[in-house]
């Protein structure tokens, strides 16, 4: 086989997109488990609605060339208000339950948020048209890229550092931080954790549905789209480790990678690579690259 | 014979002379449709229950057990359109393949600690059959699916489905009593200490992982039958067997039914059976009522209505004795 | 004969350091305590030797056997039980199924297919069963029994699996002073009809003097002091953790 160094690069930087938008999904999911000790199988399906609801803004504001920025602004806005609203109905009368019992509540919304996607915008295919300032492209060291690539690249990117500050620099930061490793101490010192988990729930929504956002000029929107995007999630999870954000952010990157080159050996089964990486991970190293070692 | 047993004979027998008439009784006075209901009834009676091994016996909640059904199901139809394979070696060849795929699945599965883990490992190997059924069209078709899968004559459903009905009734049975001498068997009875207490099972000498994957093997088995009767039934067979969702009803008909009773799923699969066919003719909604119930019940009914049934059952036994 | 030995067993968690060196020798058919105050590493030191956690050093030799790390369950097939501070059952099973299930295990049944386990192992069931004191319970849910009934259920549940010495940790746990006795008996008719040797922790004194040949006192993660009872009693350093003073304490 002949490796053009320019196709290389061009599957670089495709992989970087994928594993930016893998790690603004895993980064919420696991987020939401280090703080809340909670799984949300449904993280899929919030990550549709960001991409639906980007379907719906844009359409309700086409006759503006920002119609794409209004809905990069407005719909993980959206989204993270249904996750407020699922936090404080459902979620929240499940917290001191089996494990069991949430991940079946986290499950059953799949059906429901995916039944209600179908019900709102139909099962036709759907598209979202890419911004006209970045519907170019870019040329860098031979290659052309959609200059849309950078774009996802720098939104991961100013999303990691945000979350940097967040977690490190500011008081929530702090809270959730206390709340991962010693909940009832956090509680006993007065601390609202209830307010807290609607908080880091709707964090997490938030940046699903960005991804949401993020993907859909580059995808035909469907309704499967939810478990689609899932499977890779966990599995980044899996690698990265349960409740570790930089463990996320560092198996996304490794997945997207191994999608990307996978593409060039397997094409349309680049998924096993995925599925061997997790199962090594899972025989060699249970907890993740850089997850806490078990007993 | 004491009165007790006696009782049980006649109910017994009352029981098979139902199930042995009710086709005629059905395609004569009702329709054919509700005796391909029946038959659906029968088929997933058979996978809930055999998803119950792990579930309610192991303590396992697997979210991807369609990917046995499915491969039972593919495993089938493939032989049959694609080799001039014999029905019944077809039939034979698809628990096997689907014992198979529990096996891989399931040492990878039972290896990992956590419920999450594991709910999420076999979620994500069923999906991935589904992307590999699907993309895969030089070999299965991909989403056309495959059709016109031809049964022996006397199986066939073009005219009737009595016949079939009987098929299933038979084969389903047989795999019914092997299931119940396993449940009842002391495999099945430290399995079930597994469900209870995995860190005192260890503590009384059991391998866990040796128990825990035999159990999806067989699990697996019995669903790859299901998978084939399914075939048969419908002559047709699509990725959609591998869906998600499939996992899930099947995970709600235990729910429903009852995880710690041995006939709990199956009296699910005939509540979501019937509801199905039922809601299905209004709205295309189906999914949302799986999931509101689903919520219902993890918020309202944590044991199940089997289980339910069996605690009061309990208790009129022991105020009976007092 | 020693039946057991632990040769500078130690073991860390995260950067506290649990056992930090424990060398300890019991000798066969006799009972022993290993005693100390809370966080002295007791109950550390028996998930070790047990083969709940792995030693980060040291060695563990059971019948002169190193079993060292070895997995739990090949430890209790090679005739050691324990029992758990914090009753460990299986709740939704019968009494007499719980040690049904026990029995099937130790007598190599458990993987049987399609036998029936309801009339299976029942002789060697009914002799823990009455061992215990548990016949007239045996239908009822290992789940809604009382703590007292559930302890003795734990400790059939270990019986069944025909050790040759028992670890149980804190066997009293809870319990109220006629329950302590009617249990502190119950293990001394065992090891004495079954000749088994008991290693237990406790924290009770009248408890540990009464029933034990051997005390080891641990604090800290070391043994400080281990011997014959009657030598413990008088030894200073015991007196000092326990009583803070130079007072004789007042043995029962």
């Amino acid at each position: 086989m002949e490796f053009d160094p320019s196709i290389l690069l061009g599957q670089f930087v495709s992989g970087l997109c994928r594993g930016m938008i893998l790690f603004l999904m895993a980064s919420g999911l696991t987020l939401v488990f280090g703080v809340m000790r909670v799984v949300n199988f449904a993280h899929g399906s919030f990550y549709m609605l960001g991409a639906y609801m980007a379907f719906s803004l844009t359409q309700a504001f086409a006759s503006t060339p920002a119609n794409f920025w209004i809905a990069l602004a407005l719909a993980p806005v959206g989204v993270s208000l249904v996750g407020g609203l699922v936090e404080y109905v459902l979620l929240r009368r499940i917290y001191s339950k089996d494990h069991l019992l949430q991940i079946l509540l986290t499950y059953a919304l799949i059906f429901v948020i995916g039944d209600l996607t179908k019900m709102l915008w139909g099962v036709d295919l759907r598209i979202v048209q890419t911004p006209p300032i970045l519907a170019g492209f870019v040329s860098l060291f031979g290659h052309t890229f959609p200059a849309y690539y950078f774009f996802i690249i720098g939104v991961g990117l100013i999303v990691a550092l945000m979350m940097w500050f967040i977690l490190n620099m500011t008081r929530l930061g702090k809270l959730m931080r206390a709340s991962a490793e010693h909940r009832e101490m956090v509680e006993m010192l007065g601390y609202n954790v209830r307010g807290l988990f609607t908080v880091v729930f709707m964090m997490a929504t938030w940046l699903g549905g960005l991804a949401g956002v993020v993907i859909s000029p580059t995808v035909r929107l469907s309704l499967g789209m939810d478990m689609e995007i899932i499977i890779e999630c966990f599995l980044v999870v899996i690698i990265g480790g349960l409740g570790n954000v930089w463990g996320a952010l560092l198996a996304a990157f490794i997945t997207g990678q191994l999608y990307a080159m996978g593409i060039l050996v397997l094409e349309k089964y680049a998924m096993a690579f995925l599925f061997a990486l997790a199962a090594a991970i899972i025989i060699l190293r249970p907890s993740g690259l850089l997850g806490k070692a078990a007993r | 014979m004491t009165n007790a047993n006696k009782t049980k004979w006649i109910a017994g027998s009352a029981v098979a002379l139902a199930l042995i008439a009710l086709p005629f009784a059905v395609e004569t006075w009702i329709s054919q449709y509700y005796l391909y209901l029946i038959i659906k009834i029968i088929v997933w009676a058979l996978f809930a229950t055999s998803f119950n091994l792990v579930m309610g016996y192991g303590g396992m909640m697997s979210f991807g057990h369609a990917a046995f059904y499915g491969a039972g199901a593919y495993t089938c139809a493939l032989l049959m359109v694609k080799t001039s394979c014999p029905m019944p070696l077809a039939f034979l060849t698809a628990p096997l393949a689907a014992a198979l795929a529990g096996l891989v699945i399931g040492y990878f599965s039972v290896k990992i600690k956590g419920i999450f883990y594991f709910a999420t490992l076999t979620l994500s190997f069923a999906q991935l059959l589904y992307i590999l059924v699907f993309k895969w069209r030089s070999f299965t078709f991909g989403d056309d699916g495959i059709q016109g899968i031809a049964s022996p004559a006397l199986l066939s459903t073009l005219d009737t489905y009595v016949n079939y009905y009987y098929f299933a009734l038979v084969v389903s049975s047989i795999c019914f009593y092997i299931m119940w001498r396993i449940a009842k068997s002391p495999f099945g009875m430290i399995l079930r200490t597994l469900r209870e207490n995995p860190e005192r099972s260890t503590f009384i000498g059991v391998r866990i992982q040796r128990y825990r994957l035999s159990a999806f093997v067989i699990s697996a088995f019995f669903s790859g039958v299901a998978g084939a009767l399914y075939v048969f039934l419908e002559t047709s067979v699509a990725p959609d067997v591998f869906k998600w969702s499939v996992s899930g009803e099947v995970l709600l008909m235990g729910l429903l039914g009852g995880m710690h009773v041995f006939f709990g799923p199956a009296l699910g699969a005939v509540i979501m059976v019937l509801l199905n066919s039922f809601i299905t003719s209004y709205t295309e909604y189906w999914g949302l009522f799986i999931g509101i119930t689903l919520i219902l019940i993890v918020l309202f009914f944590p044991q199940g209505v089997g289980g339910l049934i069996n605690e009061q059952l309990r208790s009129t036994m022991n105020r009976k004795a007092a | 004969m020693e039946i057991l030995e632990t040769k500078g067993i130690k073991k860390s968690f995260g950067g506290v350091t649990a056992v930090r060196g424990v060398d300890l020798q019991v000798e066969e058919k006799e009972i022993y305590s290993v005693i100390g105050p809370n966080g002295a590493g007791k109950t550390t030191l028996f998930n070790l030797i047990s083969g709940f956690h792995k030693c980060d050093e040291g060695r563990v030799l059971f019948k002169g056997a190193d079993i060292t790390n070895l997995a739990p369950e090949k430890i209790v097939q090679l005739g050691m039980g324990r029992s758990f501070q914090v009753t460990s059952v299986f709740p939704r099973l019968t009494v007499f199924e719980n040690i049904q299930a026990t029995s099937l295990v130790t007598g190599g049944q458990g993987l049987s297919l399609f036998s029936d386990a309801s009339k299976m192992r029942l002789k060697n069931t009914e002799e823990v069963l009455s061992l215990v004191e548990l016949v007239d319970k045996r239908d009822e849910l290992a789940g809604t029994l009382p703590a007292g009934d559930r302890k003795k259920l734990e400790l059939g549940i270990v019986l069944a699996t025909r050790p040759e010495m028992l670890l149980l940790d804190e066997p009293t746990c809870g319990m109220s002073p006629v329950e302590t006795t009617g249990t502190i008996e119950l293990i001394r008719k065992i090891a004495r009809e079954m000749s088994l040797t008991v290693l237990l922790t406790e924290h009770k004194m009248d408890v540990v003097f009464s029933v034990s040949s051997h005390i080891t006192v641990m604090n800290f993660g070391v043994v400080i002091a281990a011997g014959k009872t009657e030598e413990i009693r008088n030894n200073k350093l015991v007196q000092d953790i326990y009583f803070g003073s130079t007072d004789q304490p007042s043995g029962r």
